[in-house]
Order: structure tokens, then C-alpha cells, then sequence
């Protein structure tokens, strides 16, 4: 199972250290990742493999969540499906 | 990896535009539930939709967490309970809806539909007993919500029907008058309804239904409004149209998955998307903005109609597109207290109840959630609904009543519904008497448009 982690704020220090630290320890695998300034906001885009998560995904989201929180940017989780479904045909 | 652009987009689109799925709900049949003793019937009533119903809110959230999509409400639509009193009646109908309400809360939904009949062409048995309960049924009750279908393209108008609806609602927001009237905005009065609306309060399961499916409400004025600021100003309107066209289309895809989704794990057919734009009272999340937004100082003024028709009908193109099954009343809502922007045109005057019943011709739906002076007088409701149920008929549309007196009040006061129904000033009404017209009764006549065979 696939999904995209979007983080969408202010840049700063070790916003990607965070991010893929959590994903290592849930054993959550990075596949790719992308990051941009767009309109001065950060936007990092990050797409991993979750068939070796080691927490429930529900927990997971939940701790990329208050970490979002902690940096005062937006972490969101989304399955892959949900862009494949809007975006193409 | 997918474009940058288009994952941005929804995530923004979720974020800040309020895109949602805006229901899941539960079609159930409950035709085998019949039985003269309405002891039984109720019993197992109960039993099939606390059964079939069971893990639906589980499901649900589930894939709301999972899958990183907002889906706001989980609700049940069930037979018109007409027919089942048909097979005991005796029996009194409160009992039916105080069934229907209690398996509602167990289970754990918001809403449940179908205290209902469908009286389009006259009355059978069960049909005029659940009329007249239907403001008791709303009163005693918290999550039941009911529906009258008193007119269709194919059979006319009911007139007989229509003369008891006026009383009806007036005795639905009386008995509910210590909480805003609120019996009066759980009913609906349709013509032309369909039988696999989602969205409350007319949602019920229709007789030509499968015994239990799953249906999707999706909704996202705000993210449709949000693309069309992006559009300049001096864009011709086919370019708007194409615009709303392609953002329906990623909002009923979301629907759709959604859909698929509650369907394999609920192991259940998978009804329709109804590909509604449904306002919520939250500041962005307005159909009558979208409108504003095309280029009208306010919602209500004249370009209000036609600026409507093109999006009701671009809704339609871009969701049909999305969805292999779309359905339901699918198209553009224009509930006043339920519409940030309609609250806004009305309290300033310039959106009126004549506005809204052209607009009604061109929506997905008709005169909904509308607060009328608390004494407006029944003949006035029931000429208002013939009025509505006439556009319906002849323009081969859905339409529907939705109107509450505010009992007490009068202009420039306001009932205040709280969530997603909203609030809304009592708005002025035209009193002229109809009252001979409407107390004749009989049918009006299908029209031409019916005879299509």
C-alpha cells in the first residue's frame, strides 16, 4: 500500500529529517520525494511503501500529525488511490 | 510519481475549500418487513436495519482515516413506510418512525429517510394515515426525516395531496415550535422524487430498489468557487463552464472511490454517486458565492438564474463523466439557511422568494430550507408547493418544498437550526389568497411531456 505525505508551510530546519525519521521507525519505506517553494510556502511531497508499517496506518497518520503540529506546518496522509481517482482518467 | 500540481490541489482542495465527501448512505429495503400485527413489523424493522446497518459508521471512518478523505455523514434511507402500513392499517405510524429512530441511534447515524409516501397519482392504503402523522412522527422523533411525493411528469399533480401538505408542515414546525420549528425542515414536499437520493431530509429507498446498496453524496461549492477565482475576469463563459466541468469531475471521482470502497467492504451494491454541489453554512463552502464569483455583484440579482443554469448543468457534465453510475438528484442545491452567501443575499435584500422560485426551474432541487413568517396560512404553503411541483412537472425535473414557519416570529427575526442546516431570516412572503384553488382537489393532469411512448 502506497501513500503521499504532503507537508505544506513555513521552510525550516529539519522539516525532512522529521518527517523520514518518523517514517523509519514505523519501518514505512521512502520511495520518493519531492520539495518546492511555491508562493514562499515549503511543500514537500513524499511518496512511500507502507506493506512493512509496524504500527497500525491510523497511528502513524496520528504521529505525523502532532509532529505537523510541533513544526507548525500541514502533514497529510493520503492514499495513492485518492489522486489516482481524481487526476486521471 | 504524480504530478506535483495535481496532489497540491487536492490537498488544498480538502483543506481549505472544504471538499468532502459530503454522505455515505445505506439504502434499505424493508418491503419483507411488512405484517399485519405492526408489533412485528416494527420488530423486525428494527432488526434489519440494527443487522444490515451495523458496521457501516465503522467502515465509514475507516476509510475517512485510511484514505485521508473528509466524509462528513453516514445515514440510512429505507422504503417509504407508507407501505408497510399499507399491509396493517391500524396501526399508528408514530410507532413506525420511533422504530426507525431508535435503530438510527443504534447504529450510530445522523440521519434516517424514508418516513414517506408517494401519493403522486392518489392514495393507497397507509398513505393518508402516515400524511397526517407526519408532524407527531417529526416531533417525537430526532434523526427521522420524511417525505410526500404529491406530483410527477407521468401522473400530474396530486391537488389533494398538495391541500393537506400546507397544513401538514404548519403543524410540523407548531409542535416543534420551542426548537425552531425544526419538525418543519425534516420534511420534504417532491415532485418528481427520485428513489436513490442520498442527501437528506427526501433521501428514502425506492420500491425499484435492490434489497440493500450504498450511496454517495459528494459536495465542494468551495472548491469549485476557488477555481473560478483563479479564471480572469474577462473569460467568456465557456470557459467557466469547462472550468466547473473538470473540478465536478475530480470531486465525483472522489465519490466514486469513496463508493467503491464502502460497497466491497460493506459487501453490498454499489448504488449511485449523487453528484450534488451541497452547501454547508461554513464561510467558503457556498453555492450562491460560486455564482458571485462568475461575475453577479450578489446572489439574487438578475444573471442570477442564468449564471445557475450553467453551473447546475456543467456539474452535471463534468460529474457524469467521473462516475459509472451517477444519480440521484445530482446538479447545484440552493438551500437559503444552509448557504453562507443565501443568508448573506437575503438578509441584504436582494435574494427574494420570487428569485428563488425561477432559480428553483434551473437547480438541481427546488425551494429548500426557506423560513416563512410564522402566519403564513396553509392554504399559502400548499399553493406554493403546486406552484413548485408544476415547474417539476413540466420541466421533467426534480423539485421539492422545503419551507418553515417560523412559529412566532415575523420579518427580520431568524430561526437559528445550528450545523449544517444552518440559519435563516424569516423571509417576506406574498399572502394573497389561493385558497379556492387549492381546496378543489382532484389532479392536475399529466402534461404533454408525459406521453413520450
Amino acid at each position: 500500500m502506497k501513500a503521499v505525505i504532503t507537508v505544506v508551510g513555513t521552510d525550516q530546519v529539519g522539516i525532512l529529517a522529521q518527517v523520514s525519521g518518523a517514517c523509519a521507525q514505523a519501518q514505512v519505506n521512502v520511495l520518493e520525494v519531492s520539495q518546492n517553494i511555491l508562493g514562499g510556502n515549503f511543500a514537500m511531497i513524499m511518496l512511500v511503501d507502507l506493506t512493512q508499517c509496524n504500527t497500525e496506518y491510523t497511528a502513524f497518520i496520528q504521529t505525523l500529525t502532532e509532529k505537523g503540529k510541533q513544526m507548525g506546518v500541514d502533514i497529510h496522509v493520503t492514499r495513492q488511490e485518492v489522486f489516482d481517482a481524481m487526476h486521471r482518467i | 510519481m504524480l504530478n506535483t500540481n495535481d496532489i497540491l490541489e487536492t490537498i488544498r482542495m480538502i483543506n481549505d475549500e472544504n471538499l468532502d465527501v459530503r454522505t455515505v448512505t445505506m439504502g434499505i429495503s424493508l418491503l419483507d418487513c411488512a405484517d399485519p400485527d405492526p408489533r412485528t413489523a416494527c420488530e423486525k424493522i428494527y432488526h434489519k436495519i440494527t443487522t444490515r446497518v451495523e458496521k457501516l459508521v465503522e467502515v465509514v471512518d475507516g476509510i475517512s482515516a485510511g484514505y485521508g478523505i473528509p466524509i462528513v455523514n453516514k445515514r440510512i434511507s429505507v422504503t417509504p413506510i407508507a407501505m408497510l402500513l399499507a399491509a396493517c392499517p391500524d396501526a399508528d405510524p408514530v410507532w413506525f418512525a420511533k422504530t426507525l429512530d431508535a435503530a438510527a441511534k443504534k447504529v450510530g447515524v445522523n440521519f434516517i429517510g424514508g418516513f414517506s409516501a408517494l401519493v403522486q397519482k392518489g392514495f393507497s392504503a397507509g398513505d393518508k394515515a402516515l400524511i397526517n402523522a407526519i408532524p407527531e412522527a417529526l416531533a417525537s422523533t430526532d434523526f427521522v426525516c420524511s417525505s410526500v411525493n404529491i406530483g410527477s411528469t407521468k401522473a400530474g399533480i396530486n391537488m389533494d395531496a398538495v391541500a393537506m401538505m400546507g397544513p401538514v408542515i404548519r403543524r410540523a414546525a407548531e409542535l416543534t415550535a420551542d426548537n425552531n420549528c425544526l419538525g418543519a425542515a425534516k420534511l420534504v414536499v417532491f415532485c418528481n422524487a427520485v428513489e436513490d437520493n442520498p442527501f437528506m431530509a427526501g433521501a428514502f429507498h425506492g420500491p425499484g430498489e435492490p434489497d440493500c446498496c450504498v450511496h454517495v453524496g459528494v459536495s465542494g461549492p468551495g472548491a469549485v468557487r476557488a477555481a473560478l477565482a483563479k479564471l480572469p475576469k474577462d473569460a467568456p463563459l465557456d470557459d467557466v463552464a469547462e472550468l466547473v466541468k473538470r473540478t465536478a469531475f475530480k470531486i465525483t471521482r472522489m465519490g466514486q472511490l469513496v463508493g467503491e470502497l464502502a460497497a466491497e467492504k460493506l459487501n453490498v451494491p454499489f448504488g449511485i454517486v449523487d453528484l450534488s454541489l451541497a452547501p454547508t453554512p461554513a464561510i467558503g463552502d457556498s453555492v450562491a458565492r460560486v455564482l458571485e464569483e462568475m461575475g453577479l455583484e450578489c446572489c439574487g440579482g438578475y444573471g442570477t438564474t442564468a449564471a445557475l443554469a450553467l453551473l447546475n448543468d456543467a456539474v452535471k457534465k463534468g460529474g457524469v463523466m467521473a462516475s459509472g453510475n451517477v444519480g440521484g438528484l445530482s446538479g447545484a442545491f440552493i438551500p437559503v439557511s444552509e448557504d453562507e452567501g443565501m443568508i448573506a443575499a437575503t438578509e441584504a435584500g436582494v435574494l427574494t422568494l420570487n428569485k428563488l422560485e425561477a432559480m428553483t426551474a434551473v437547480c438541481s432541487v427546488g425551494l429548500d430550507m426557506i423560513v416563512v413568517p410564522g402566519d403564513t396560512p396553509a392554504d399559502v404553503l400548499s399553493a406554493m408547493i403546486a406552484d413548485e411541483a408544476a415547474i417539476g412537472m413540466i420541466n421533467t425535473k426534480t423539485t421539492a418544498v422545503r419551507v418553515i414557519p417560523a412559529i412566532g416570529k415575523k420579518m427580520g427575526e431568524r430561526l437559528d437550526f445550528g450545523g449544517l442546516l444552518g440559519y435563516g431570516p424569516v423571509m417576506p412572503i406574498n399572502t394573497s389568497s389561493p385558497s379556492v384553488f387549492v381546496n378543489r382537489g382532484g389532479r392536475i393532469p399529466a402534461p404533454l411531456q408525459a406521453l413520450k411512448n
